[in-house]
């Protein structure tokens, strides 16, 4: 197989967000050492990114509330990254203090969004974030930025090309290293996909692009697949399909990690990512939720017994 | 589940209102192997035939088409395959063997003006025999193609495929065969059933064959998925500007009833995600 022919990216970085976007929308509050257990598994399996935790408020995100003794208690491998979320500059503070080594800012596409789901306007978010990335700079700590609704608002529906870049290119210019675009509630098909990156593109270098689809209508591989074709070569996942969709009761959300890395690797992409190893932890904290995996490929294999 | 024919009938007759242009019926094959398609003369016999639809069935042999023409069909299809072994454990013949058989039928079919439609099975992988070569799926696609089988539908009948291996197999057949008559038969066992349709979509592909609702498990992989689900195809196709003519809201209350009847949840994602609504 070789990608390079079809134009296709050789690698592909997997950003895996099953510990902390994953769990978030998770029903079942974790322990802490099953946190910590989930991470330190992950570590061995190659992913280059794990995002641990979420330094925000308790109130609003009781499931992170232990960001602070998960970030000490995981295991640092050396070349993984262990990004945290940050929403303002006292969560960054925390953060640092707490040992990381890397954040990411949260902004949306969506003004109704934004307003719902940080009370405040997109504008006063990025102010916000720019406090945060401004200490960041001063401390050499790398910022990625996220865009949610990149593809579609649950409150606005259709959501402008142009807008997602204005977005990514607000964030881009204050510094974040990468910016992640999130089809938040999985409405967007490779025909939007295709329009939103030729947008997005325009104003941000391709290599600092990276996609975060949802998998809630099932288009989720389809979508990622289109951005790969337009040279993307970043893309986040969750391991077991980790975190359902609060806009749709009972729907799936993040796209499983085993499910990605099994169509990167029949397309001859190199990810680095022991897909067994990553259905090993897949396998551990669906256990530890008592619940069915979301991975395909996971069920598939669990069933016949083999890994094709 | 044995499925009551009326139940049959009439998630035949719902899908039948989508805008869908072809629906496969039920298959003329002897009940002691295949029981939930024993009732097939009276379902055939039984469903509201709307112009412009076809409705296809399968025929196995010689006898599997002569009851299905005797029951009112218009259009038959046949299940060749890329694997010996599969063929073996399937049928319980060779390939070749089998492309014997379906000479006999689409001899008589070609007497009779009734188009036959070709199927090819493990064109991306056979649970027995693990890869299959892209010029295999190619010489058995071709051999169908050539005793006279309008369509050929390549089947990815465990799932493995990838749109790597999509690619490959794709561009093998056609050589072989015209693209016109190619169409893609995925499964969704590992996920990347969309994936690949979109891949075959890229490569000219306009054919591609779905299930309401997803039904269908592997039986090679129990518990697991099996065919893709129609609206999730839809609801992609839909998101690309491509016409398919089908209403997907009539599709997904077509899926409502048949899972209720089957008393199941759906294994479509966009039926599933359209609930709170």
């Amino acid at each position: 197989q070789e990608p390079q022919a079809s134009g296709l990216p050789e690698y592909v970085k997997i950003v895996e967000v099953g510990p902390r976007d994953g769990l978030q929308n998770e029903k079942v509050i974790v322990p802490t050492d099953v946190k910590i257990e989930l991470i330190n598994q992950l570590s061995k399996t190659g992913l280059p990114a794990i995002e641990v935790t979420s330094f925000v408020s308790s109130k609003w995100v009781p499931q992170m509330a232990d960001h602070k003794e998960v970030m000490r208690g995981i295991e640092k491998h050396p070349g993984v990254q262990y990004p945290v979320l940050t929403p303002n500059l006292q969560g960054f503070h925390s953060a640092i203090a707490a040992g990381a080594t890397e954040v990411s800012v949260f902004g949306a596409a969506s003004e109704s969004f934004s307003k719902m789901n940080i009370n405040c306007s997109i504008e006063e978010s990025i102010e916000k974030f720019e406090e945060v990335t401004k200490s960041a700079r001063n401390m050499n700590i790398p910022v990625r930025g996220y865009v949610s609704c990149a593809l579609g608002c649950p409150y606005e529906g259709n959501v402008a090309p142009e807008k997602v870049a204005e977005v990514s290119k607000r964030l881009y210019s204050m510094g974040c290293y990468e910016i992640s675009l999130g089809d938040t509630i999985g409405v967007g098909t490779p025909g939007s996909m295709k329009k939103m990156l030729e947008a997005v593109m325009k104003e941000i270098p391709l290599s600092a692009l990276a996609v975060h689809c949802h998998d809630t209508y099932g288009q989720a591989l389809a979508n990622i697949l289109t951005a790969i074709q337009m040279g993307v070569a970043v893309v986040d996942s969750s391991v077991a399909g980790l975190g359902g969709c609060p806009y749709a009761k009972g729907a799936t959300g993040n796209v499983a990690t085993e499910d990605v890395i099994y169509m990167l690797n029949g397309l001859g992409i190199n990810t680095g990512v022991n897909l067994c190893a990553v259905m090993e932890a897949g396998n551990f904290i669906c256990t530890a939720l008592n619940k069915k995996t979301n991975s395909k490929v996971a069920q598939a294999s669990f069933s016949t017994g083999t890994i094709n | 589940n044995i499925v009551p024919t009326s139940v049959k009938i009439n998630l035949i007759n719902m899908l039948s209102e989508t805008g869908l242009q072809v629906i496969e019926a039920t298959s003329f094959v002897s009940p002691k192997w295949v029981p939930q398609m024993a009732d097939h003369t009276e379902v055939m016999q039984g469903i509201h035939k709307f112009p412009g639809i076809s409705y296809p069935v399968l025929t196995p042999n010689l006898k599997g088409f002569q009851a299905a023409v005797a029951a009112g069909a218009k259009e038959v299809s046949i299940f060749g395959a890329a694997s010996e072994l599969f063929t073996r454990k399937n049928i319980n013949c060779s390939i070749e063997e089998s492309l014997e058989r379906f000479e006999e039928v689409t001899k008589a079919a070609r007497a009779a003006s009734i188009p036959v439609r070709g199927y090819v099975s493990c064109v991306l992988g056979c649970p027995y025999e693990g890869k299959i070569p892209a010029a295999k799926v190619a010489e058995v696609s071709k051999k169908l193609y050539s005793m006279g089988c309008y369509e050929i539908s390549l089947g990815d009948t465990i799932g493995v495929g990838t749109p790597g291996s999509m690619r490959d197999m794709l561009a093998a057949v056609m050589k072989e065969v015209p693209l016109g008559a190619l169409a893609v038969h995925c499964h969704d066992t590992y996920g990347q059933a969309l994936a690949n349709i979109l891949l075959a979509l890229q490569m000219g592909v306009s054919v591609v064959d779905a299930s309401v609702a997803g039904l269908g498990g592997c039986p090679y992989a129990q518990g697991a998925s099996g065919n893709v689900a129609t609206e999730d195809l839809v609801y992609m196709l839909n998101g690309l500007g491509i016409h398919t003519g089908v209403d997907l809201q009539k599709l997904m209350d077509t899926g409502t009833f048949i899972c209720n009847a089957l008393n199941r949840r759906t294994n479509s994602k966009v039926s599933q995600a359209s609930c709170r609504l």
